[in-house]
């Protein structure tokens, strides 16, 4: 009788660890390398479960590191060989020389790359079109976001033109409740990105400006530049008290809080701030100059998704980069990350209303992407990190847009050679 | 007459077994110059070696000789932000020397008078910042100073004085003095506590002898104890030497690795940082950022050679 019992334990026990041996054998964890920290929660709760359930056996991690130190912290963890599977990407240059020191593998030839246009792909493509290393994600959108209810007591409404939005600042500020603008230098990117990149496709009439930089057709030193820079510094006046020590996250709390009207935004912000705001939020694209002139948008490609050639799991990490372009996907980032757009064809209905109204200016205006991001950033100075230093200094009145203009075209002159003059 | 008997055995056998090796020396240096020698002298000299590199595209290495020392000295791409960090350093310590160390040597002064009450309380009031991370003094002083929410500008503000304040941190000409305050502020128990100690060790026979002789406190400080720590003060001199020098947390975590505005705050470490690792779209570039590590063991090295050499051999050490 024991002797049967204890055979029967043993068996049973047996089979467990056999059973759980084959879970064990088919459960995948995939790491993904991100910046986007602030996504934590939705990949956790949302992308994540969405993805597993259609793919058992699979298992993924987000692992996202802050932004400032992301592109460091990932080429150490390359070269160190202990970076995730699935790595996200910048645009343009930090990315390509990912790819050309054998890091990323190429996604060429995965399932359902047919479904992003040129555009999309253009960020993540080698120089000669013909290789593919990420899987593009999401583009971002730059505008002004404003506080509804302030706007609505005031009686104001969102400017259309350059001389609107001025004389709207104008009596903001003259009300002298809160502040109009709402954006600090502490930080310094926000004054080039939010800035600079925000109102300058204007200027310099988007792609047309941004191709002939890279061409060397157009300079810094030109007028389109050089003019985006005033306009720039003409925001001081308008700024908050000690804008200066203003970092990123005091501009953000300061505009959820409700103590600023304007905030040059990218549309990134929206998702946090629908969290946090208890006042309902509007949206306007930069002012152009005269009513009915032809509009220009920053629609900069954000971010992607390539592979680590170094993987364990080649094939789950396939399998999860062809569901980046399925359309469940797009409808998936497009709504849970409101702010983030699907890059892939699939038609997606945007649900947010403030993140819809972004995405609607793509209709009315001509996208750009920032024209410090593709080629000219490749040398030494680093344009985009020269742009965010000039684009601070002008906001604290320390450099003038002249000033400026020359110092960036100065550092570009001194290692890039354009192509064809 | 036992004892030296005692003591001199050893002597004697050691004597007989002359002509052998002395392995137990070699045993008992053996831990510590393995590990020293893993950990610290391989990693020097390789970076040392990496300095000499250049890397292309693809990633290879190539023998550059002084190419990389050349442009951090010469090319002004490299170089105005290089001696702007170096000078940016220079004054962040000289802040810490004129500052830190003479309120140290201060309130270790106060503290060692003999019927202070409370004087335990003090010490662990002032020595408490050193033991909280950067990243938490860092946070704090970020608030404080902030224009948006900080208590700096109601504070001044009650006391009448809030036309003084002003954004310090995001002001090239204030920045980098806001910051080695802070910093001061933060690691003024080190040299407290040293100096304390030192203070203590001075036996009260001469202080009082001082004041049998007619001598008041203030000159009991100036004309005895002082000259009697100054090798506690130059240690500690060389001991904040060696850590401005390599100083890099305290501005990353406020004024992150671009060290701005306008690079007002960029020091050697976090100059380094933006080399060797890399910033947002600039690629991390490790043979220049072995060239930057190089350049800044070098300055520590020299630093240190001319405190021994010039300044420790100079000091009167008295026996007490």
């Amino acid at each position: 009788m024991s002797h049967s019992f204890l055979r029967g334990a043993f068996l049973a026990g047996a089979a467990l660890v056999a059973l759980a041996g084959q879970a064990a054998a088919a459960d995948v964890t995939l790491t993904i390398e991100s910046w986007r920290n602030d996504d934590l929660k939705v990949w956790q709760d949302t992308i994540i479960p969405a993805f597993e359930k259609s793919h058992p056996g699979i298992k993924v991690v987000f692992a996202p590191t802050a932004p400032t130190e992301y592109n460091g912290a990932l080429n150490a963890k390359l070269e160190g060989g202990t970076a995730g599977d699935l790595i996200s990407c910048r645009p343009f240059d930090a990315s390509l020389a990912l790819f050309q020191k054998g890091y990323l593998a190429p996604v060429t030839d995965l399932k359902g790359m047919d479904t992003f246009s040129d555009v999309a792909k253009s960020a993540w493509i080698t120089d000669d079109g013909k290789t593919l290393f990420c899987v593009p994600m999401a583009s971002v959108i730059h505008g002004f976001l404003y506080n509804k209810s302030i706007f609505e007591s005031e009686g104001l409404t969102p400017p259309k033109t350059r001389d609107e939005f001025f004389a709207l600042l104008d009596k903001i500020k003259a009300k002298g409740e809160v502040a109009p603008l709402d954006i600090g230098t502490k930080d310094q990117w926000e004054a080039a990105t939010m800035g600079f990149q925000n109102i300058g496709p204007n200027y310099w009439k988007g792609e047309e400006g941004r191709k002939a930089l890279i061409a060397g057709k157009e300079k810094f030193t030109d007028k389109p530049y050089v003019a985006a820079f005033e306009e720039l510094a003409k925001w001081k006046p308008y700024l908050p008290d000690g804008y200066q020590a203003q970092a990123y996250p005091d501009s953000q709390n300061l505009f959820t809080l409700g103590r600023a009207a304007i905030y040059p935004a990218g549309s990134w912000d929206i998702a946090a701030f629908n969290v946090q705001a208890d006042f309902k939020m509007g949206a306007f694209p930069p002012p152009v100059e005269k009513a009915g002139d032809k509009c220009y948008i920053s629609d900069h490609t954000d971010i992607a998704l390539g592979m680590n050639t170094k993987t364990k799991n080649p094939e789950a990490a396939k399998a999860f980069l062809e569901w980046v372009a399925t359309p469940e996907f797009a409808d998936i980032y497009s709504n849970a990350l409101p702010g983030f757009y699907s890059l892939s064809n699939h038609p997606v209905t945007v649900k947010d209303p403030v993140a819809a109204e972004f995405l609607s200016w793509r209709k009315t205006c001509e996208s750009s992407i920032r024209n410090s991001y593709q080629i000219l950033s490749r040398g030494t100075p680093n344009l985009e990190n020269e742009l965010w230093n000039v684009s601070a200094q002008v906001l604290n009145g320390t450099m003038t847009a002249q000033q400026a203009a020359e110092h960036i075209q100065q550092g570009l002159d001194s290692w890039y050679k354009p192509a064809a003059k | 007459m036992a004892s030296t008997q005692i003591a001199e055995l050893p002597r004697a056998q050691i004597a007989g077994r002359r002509g052998r090796f002395p392995w137990h020396i070699v045993v008992f240096l053996a831990p510590a110059t393995l590990i020293y020698t893993l950990f610290m002298i391989y990693p020097l000299l390789d970076s040392l070696r990496l300095s000499l590199f250049t890397r292309d595209e693809a990633g290879v290495e190539h023998f550059a000789g002084l190419a990389n020392y050349a442009a951090l000295f010469f090319d002004s791409q490299w170089a105005d932000r290089f001696w702007n960090a170096l000078g940016n350093n220079v004054l962040f310590f000289a802040v810490h020397m004129l500052v830190q160390n003479p309120i140290a040597i201060g309130l270790a002064a106060l503290l060692s008078l003999p019927n202070l009450r409370f004087s335990n309380t003090y010490r662990t009031l002032m020595f408490t910042p050193t033991l909280l991370s950067v990243v938490i003094i860092g946070f704090i002083w970020k608030l404080i100073l902030s224009p948006t929410w900080g208590v700096a500008k109601s504070m001044l503000s009650t006391v009448g004085l809030g036309s003084l304040f002003a954004p310090w941190l995001g002001q090239e000409n204030s920045a980098l003095v806001a910051l080695s305050l802070v910093s001061v502020w933060q690691w003024v128990g080190m040299p407290l506590l040293l100096t304390y100690a030192a203070l203590l060790n001075i036996p009260d026979s001469l202080t009082e002898a001082a004041r049998v002789d007619g001598a008041g406190q203030m000159t009991i400080f100036w004309r005895i104890k002082l000259p009697l720590i100054w090798p506690t003060i130059g240690m500690v001199s060389i001991l904040t030497f060696v850590g401005n020098f390599n100083a890099f947390d305290l501005v990353y975590v406020t004024q992150g690795a671009l060290a701005g505005p306008n690079f007002a705050t960029d020091i050697l470490g976090t100059f380094f940082y933006r080399t060797f690792f890399g910033f947002q779209l600039q690629l991390g570039d490790p043979t220049m950022g072995a060239a930057v590590a190089t350049i800044m063991f070098l300055i520590i090295l020299t630093g240190v050679m001319i405190y021994f050499y010039l300044v420790q051999r100079r000091l009167q050490r008295y026996e007490l």
